[in-house]
């Protein structure tokens, strides 16, 4: 047998864990040193961290004379854990919040699942019933004790306004986006004047709005919730970014698709529901949902005018003289939160922008 | 009768009658809303006993303000304490957004390093930094991280002239002493004798080809006409340090923890941002540039410095000057630990004490929009300026 014959792999200095290691942390001498760097930078922060948060920790109490370890005090958060999710909601309707999230998970579960049918339905359902059953039982009537918004707080809140936010500020958004490009001057001025306005300033003073112009703009005894005179910057703000994003997708459309769907007769409404607009949104759909992670994150600023946000509420937890000096705890519990559902977001985002990428 | 209704048909079907139509209804709607709402306010605040106009920016204010870099006190104006607020705002969005594009482009290159290690620390970085609030941030740094130092006698230092504690950061002051200004006007001048240089090389090389080291050579002109002249007057400058006097530092510069927790929490979170910017900018040069600079022969950092670089600023700036506007406008969450900026001091403590809301969220909405409109109006002359010939 001669050698020739023999497949000759690679040398051995390119394969396996060895060949990874030489070509990814030491493929010359200052890559090797910016790895040894780097390793005694996950060295100093990782180990203090995972004692900090998991070894350490205490876990088992109900006090905090119960903290006795050198680590986090997570019995800090458990002990507040209603406050946390529900805020000041009545202990004995919280049902009421479970339901409407079960409601919720159950339709999104279905959505998610790519085998099941009647989706139009359930997205229908979602809509036009799903917000209308949030309100009575959110809220209370038809035989459901009245619970006041000033009770309402915690990671409910949060959701409450980010989900509220999300749902109109899309339709506002894509009129606006339509009206900026119509071909009529006037419409088009005040949409542009009207998106840029609200893109232009900050969402803290449009909060101070909210709180402080909205009531000298209603007529006398309309006096509004503050948890609505926030929804309603909360909304146009977004609705505004939004805009934008939207306006993009249908910049990127060919030409040719107006000019076809013009061609075969359909009005401007119809050539725009039918044609442009789903194939633009389609196209825009990983920025609509970097809006969204935006809106999200955003919602935290509404504790400046005094509404008990998710971060407001461990800010107040916080300052409770049984738990002081436990902020920590807090800030690392509520970052773990916000994340999980800002990664996730970006993540299904990803999923889907390769799940539509047809390779154009 | 038949071409009566024909004639009808074609009035009402006809395009920019129709136009007119919708604008004639869309400028009616608006212009009933705005009257709604400027009556309602007229008569809301003639109950409220509140007169509309911008009097009260004249008026005293009758309230301290914790930092100002101008002159002021309680019987200073209103307007002053616009001033003041207008002057924090922007100089924590300036400190800010110089640290962002240090972090920022340190991270997004370190993302595109062929070290795997670094690469994965400068993903984890932008991930977790982004995908969380950033008020949550700033109050961490705030309340967890500032507030929880050490009082200034166990003081953190470094090389005995910087210190931090829970009163803020302490850094060392620069004195300008006698004959300093000399030195000044040299600077200047040197400043000015370089770009000529610039201009010169560049005007020589379009003629000849050959090339002149300018950038080393005015370098070389600014720092040694500064240590000569320096040196010559017998060093004017001097540093002021920080001192420990009692229970706090007396002399240097006092960095109020609300600065240095706001300036750091923007920088940090804006910085995770930049380095998807700069990132993208540099992925978005495509291979075949580097591949064909190579074979014309140039070396690799020229190939950086004419190649790679150019084509990737013109990707990077625009965004890039998004990020700095959103950073500015983030530094309005200085409300929320009372750092004393445009929002706290003016829509906040003024407004609380003149009720002339529509006249004060006016005025620091303006501030913004002005800031923001401004910024939009230079990147569309760099967009045009930057334009390639044949481009869309």
């Amino acid at each position: 047998m001669s050698l020739a014959n023999k497949e000759i792999g690679p040398p051995v200095i390119e394969l396996g864990v060895m060949g990874w290691l030489r070509k990814n942390l030491f493929s010359n001498w200052y890559n090797s040193l910016l790895t040894i760097f780097g390793v005694y930078l996950l060295y100093i922060l990782i180990p203090p961290l995972v004692n900090w948060i998991f070894l350490d920790a205490n876990f088992v109490g109900s006090t905090r004379d119960d903290c006795t370890n050198e680590g986090a005090c997570w019995i800090f958060i458990r002990q507040n854990i209603k406050l946390i999710f529900y805020g000041l909601y009545p202990t004995e309707e919280l049902w009421r919040i479970n339901f409407v999230y079960l409601i919720l998970f159950i339709s999104g579960v279905y959505l998610l699942i790519p085998e099941l049918k009647y989706k139009g339905w359930v997205g229908a359902f979602l809509l036009i019933i799903f917000p209308i059953i949030c309100v009575i039982m959110l809220s209370g009537g038809l035989g459901l004790e009245a619970v006041e918004t000033r009770l309402w707080g915690g990671l409910f809140l949060t959701l409450v306004i980010a989900g509220v936010g999300i749902v109109l500020s899309l339709p506002i958004g894509v009129m606006l986006a339509l009206g900026r490009r119509s071909k009529l001057p006037v419409v088009s001025i005040l949409c542009t004047i009207f998106i840029e306005i609200w893109r232009g300033v900050p969402l803290i003073t449009v909060l101070f709005m909210a709180s402080n112009m909205f009531p000298l703009f209603m007529p006398e005894g309309v006096n509004f919730d503050k948890l609505i005179r926030a929804l309603i910057g909360v909304m146009f703000f977004s609705a505004a970014y939004l805009a934008e994003v939207v306006r993009g997708g249908l910049q990127a459309m060919p030409k040719g698709q107006y000019e076809a769907s013009q061609a075969v007769g359909l009005t401007y409404w119809r050539m725009m529901t039918l044609v442009i607009l789903p194939q633009s949104l389609k196209m825009v759909i990983p920025a609509i949902i970097g809006s969204f992670i935006a809106i999200f994150k955003d919602t935290t600023l509404v504790l400046v005018i005094g509404l008990f946000d998710f971060l407001g509420i461990i800010q107040f937890v916080g300052t409770n003289p049984d738990w002081l000096g436990f902020s920590h705890e807090g800030y690392v519990f509520a970052a773990a939160v916000f994340w999980v559902f800002c990664y996730a977001m970006s993540w299904y985002s990803q999923r889907l922008e390769k799940k539509l990428d047809t390779g154009r | 009768m038949e071409t009566d209704k024909s004639k009808i048909g074609t009035f009402i079907f006809n395009r920019s009658v129709q136009g007119a139509f919708y604008q004639l209804i869309t400028l009616g709607l608006v212009a009933l809303g705005i009257y709604y709402i400027v009556t309602n306010t007229a008569r809301n605040m003639l109950e409220r006993g509140l007169a509309s106009g911008f009097h009260f920016l004249g008026v005293e204010s009758q309230f301290d303000i914790g930092m100002t870099l101008i002159e002021y006190s309680p019987t200073s104006t209103y307007f002053d304490s616009f001033i003041v607020g207008l002057l924090n705002t922007l100089l924590v969005a300036g400190i800010g957004i110089l640290f962002a594009t240090i972090i920022g482009f340190t991270v997004g290159i370190m993302r595109l390093s062929s070290n795997w290690l670094i690469a994965k620390i400068a993903e984890t970085y932008v991930e977790i930094l982004r995908n969380i609030p950033l008020l949550l941030q700033i109050f961490f740094w705030y309340f967890a991280v500032l507030r929880a130092l050490p009082k200034p006698k166990q003081s953190l230092e470094l090389y005995d002239s910087f210190f931090l504690n829970n009163r803020g950061l302490f850094i060392p002051d620069t004195v300008f002493g006698e004959g300093s200004s000399i030195i000044f006007y040299l600077l200047w001048l040197t400043i000015i004798i370089s770009i000529g240089i610039f201009i010169w090389a560049k005007r020589r090389q379009n003629r000849t080809g050959e090339r002149f080291p300018a950038f080393y050579v005015s370098i070389a002109l600014i720092l040694g006409t500064f240590l000569i002249s320096l040196a010559a007057t017998g060093f004017p400058v001097s540093f002021e340090y920080p001192e420990l006097k009692g229970f706090n530092f007396k002399g240097g510069v006092k960095l109020i923890p609300e600065l240095v927790a706001l300036t750091f929490a923007l920088a940090m979170y804006t910085a995770s941002f930049i380095a998807e910017v700069v990132r993208g900018g540099i992925m978005a040069v495509s291979k075949g540039q580097t591949e064909a600079a190579k074979s014309v022969g140039l070396k690799q950092n020229l190939i950086l410095r004419l190649i790679i670089i150019p084509q990737a600023l013109r990707v990077i700036v625009p965004p890039l000057t998004n990020q700095y506007l959103n950073l500015t406008k983030n530094s309005s969450l200085a409300a929320a630990i009372a750092y004393p900026d445009l929002v706290l001091v003016f829509a906040g403590t003024a407004l609380m004490q003149t009720g002339q809301a529509i006249e004060i969220i006016g005025m620091v909405m303006g501030v913004y929009l002005f800031l923001s409109l401004f910024t939009s109006l230079i990147m569309n002359l760099f967009n045009r300026f930057m334009k390639v010939d044949g481009e869309r």
